[in-house]
């Protein structure tokens, strides 16, 4: 089977001399859920770029389910749907305009592009906007409105630069919802993302791409067994100071409510609540570190809306 | 893509472009109605009934082809410019480098767009001198094919100014610096016999020249120019300045880092 996407010895030196890709090589399977990974001018949307044609590559090549971008570049394209960085429709340009013309570019019949649209537009949640210039959208319709038009020519291979990026987390989980479920129903996706647990939630793969280079390629269980340590906040009722320390531990008393402990690789939490409790200390709740704002905020929401 | 495809992504492309003019239309078709009518008045009538014959016609009916031509290539012109940079400046123009579509429909379908406005005005123009005098068109098939051509090679020169332009400012720069001046001494309001034996040789190298006069032949069947050289010379600019467009939509740095 031929990989949804090969990327062999890419380059790119920009006009000014800036050389942001330093010979990248990367593959993505059929059907795979693939995180593109890194810190901000990483060169992501670089790669991204010129994958989709916006950007000339200075060396490489890059193939898109066999097609050649050089030599097979309309079969590429067809294949191809992206959601760029940052938006790029017409603001004065009607939400189902800029959809449905988008189709146009893709050689769709019209009565095809115009149901095809209808079916975006509804489970994007955007059909009641449907005739509102796209100035007029929030920033998370903007964003869907940008997956819908990707997605108009049906492409084997979606590739999403920073989708959630500025979005909350209700419309975040269910932009996530479904991806997953187009992924399910067999096309490739490619996401970068600033949020790790993103990237763990969905991706079975994960670059880690840092100054133009793949710094990392593996799948995601595989990077998270190299995690050796998680941090755990506790909450409890303990005096100022009256922690006592566990040899191996990092113990510390953020306040007099909590305390947050690390756990190694081979350690155990249950030696920490024994240690605790061995001292009277009672523990109510526990949680990690990471994450935690977020997880207390789609508690909130979720609560708000039942 | 399949021949079917190309077409279904030209036609998207011009629908897309007549409806952003007509959208507009209090900036796209109301402002050359005006500034016409004020020129037949003022031009053709007022000034034009002191001046009386200009080679052979009256003055009114002599400056109204060259009126038309005149508001043709403005409009096809600027229709071009500002819709392909707006396209630029707000990026939407990545909406057609991601798609299949090649560059050659992607002039196509700009180009089409610049020259329907540019014709619609022509026709709108026309109609309003009929108010002040009529012609009867001396050779439409010659009348046809200048107008079109001036349609769509200024066209394609408002495609070129959009791809260097980086601002606002630079889209109005040819048009006030270079359109203008050539529109008024390309013979739009004149005959260049009247010009001193050097205004004559410098009016050779003005292709709007070319253009009002053909036009002329075309409407009045009088010129001061050789009128199969003419056209053969504008057929050729068309393929030149089409081929500077694909140039720069397939290799500029402007449209593609
Ligand atoms: N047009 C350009 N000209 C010169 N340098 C550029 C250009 N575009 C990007 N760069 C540089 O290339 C590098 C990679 O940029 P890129 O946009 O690919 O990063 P990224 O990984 O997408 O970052 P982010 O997470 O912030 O979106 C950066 O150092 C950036 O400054
Ligand atoms: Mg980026």
């Amino acid at each position: 089977m031929v990989p949804a996407l090969a990327i062999t010895g890419l380059t790119k030196t920009y006009g000014n001399g800036f050389t942001a890709l330093k010979g990248i090589d990367l593959t993505v399977e059929q059907g795979d859920f693939f995180a593109l990974l890194g810190p901000n001018g990483a060169g992501k949307s670089t790669t991204i770029g010129i994958i989709s044609s916006l950007i000339q590559k200075t060396a490489g090549s890059v193939s898109v389910f066999g097609c050649n971008t050089d030599t097979q570049f309309s079969q590429a394209k067809q294949y191809l749907g992206l959601v760029p960085q940052e938006f790029n429709f017409h603001v004065f340009e009607k939400v189902f305009d800029i959809v449905v013309n988008q189709a146009g570019y893709y050689g769709l019949p019209k009565s095809q592009a115009v149901s095809r649209t209808h079916e975006l537009l509804k489970q994007l949640d955007l059909w009641d906007k449907r005739d509102t210039q796209a100035r007029m959208l929030s920033g998370g319709m903007k964003r869907r409105l940008m997956i819908a038009r990707a997605l108009v020519h049906k492409p084997k291979l979606l590739v999403l630069d920073e989708p959630t990026a500025g979005v909350d987390i209700e419309l975040r989980r269910s932009m996530w919802e479904f991806l997953q479920r187009i992924n399910r129903e067999g096309t490739t996706i490619i996401l970068t993302t600033h949020y790790l647990e993103e990237a763990e939630q969905l991706c079975r793969n994960i670059a880690i791409i840092n100054d133009g280079k793949i710094a990392e390629n593996t799948n995601t269980k595989e990077l998270l067994k190299r995690v050796d340590s998680e941090v755990f906040i506790l909450d409890c009722d303990i005096q100022p100071n009256a922690l006592p320390p566990l040899a191996g531990y990092t113990l510390t008393q953020s306040d007099e409510n909590t305390l947050e402990v690390e756990v190694k690789k081979g350690q155990s939490l249950n030696t920490v609540f024994h240690h605790l409790s061995q001292h009277a200390i009672n523990i109510t709740s526990m949680r990690n570190k990471t994450n935690r704002l977020e997880e207390l905020f789609v508690k909130l929401v979720n609560k708000g809306a039942a | 893509m399949n021949i079917q495809q190309l077409w279904v992504a030209y036609a998207t492309l011009v629908r897309k472009e007549i409806k952003r003019f007509t959208r507009i239309w209090v900036q796209t078709l109301l402002p050359p109605v005006i500034t016409m009518s004020l020129y037949f008045i003022i031009f053709g009538k007022l000034i034009g009934e002191r001046i009386g014959e200009m080679s052979g016609t009256p003055y009114i009916t002599f400056v109204v082809p060259g009126l038309v031509m005149m508001a043709v290539i403005n409009n096809s012109y600027s229709n071009v410019v500002s819709s392909f940079f707006s396209a630029k400046f707000n990026r939407s123009i990545e909406e057609l480098q991601v798609s299949p579509t090649p560059s050659s429909v992607i002039i196509a379908g700009y180009i089409s767009g610049g020259a329907l406005r540019g014709l619609l005005i022509g026709i709108i123009v026309t109609t309003v001198s009929f108010f002040f005098t009529s012609v009867a068109i001396h050779n439409v098939f010659i009348t046809l094919v200048v107008i079109i051509l001036a349609a769509v090679l200024f066209s394609l020169a408002g495609f070129i100014n959009a791809v260097f332009a980086n601002s606002f400012d630079d889209i109005s720069i040819i048009p006030t610096f270079v359109l203008t001046p050539l529109t008024y001494l390309g013979g739009v309001f004149y005959s260049i016999d009247m010009l001193p034996k050097f205004g004559q040789v410098l009016s050779q190298f003005n292709p709007i020249l070319y253009l009002v006069n053909s036009f002329r032949y075309g409407i009045l069947g009088i010129s001061d120019i050789n009128i199969g050289a003419a056209i053969t010379g504008l057929c050729l600019m068309v393929v030149a300045l089409y081929s500077v467009c694909w140039y720069l939509l397939e290799k500029s740095h402007r449209l593609k880092q």
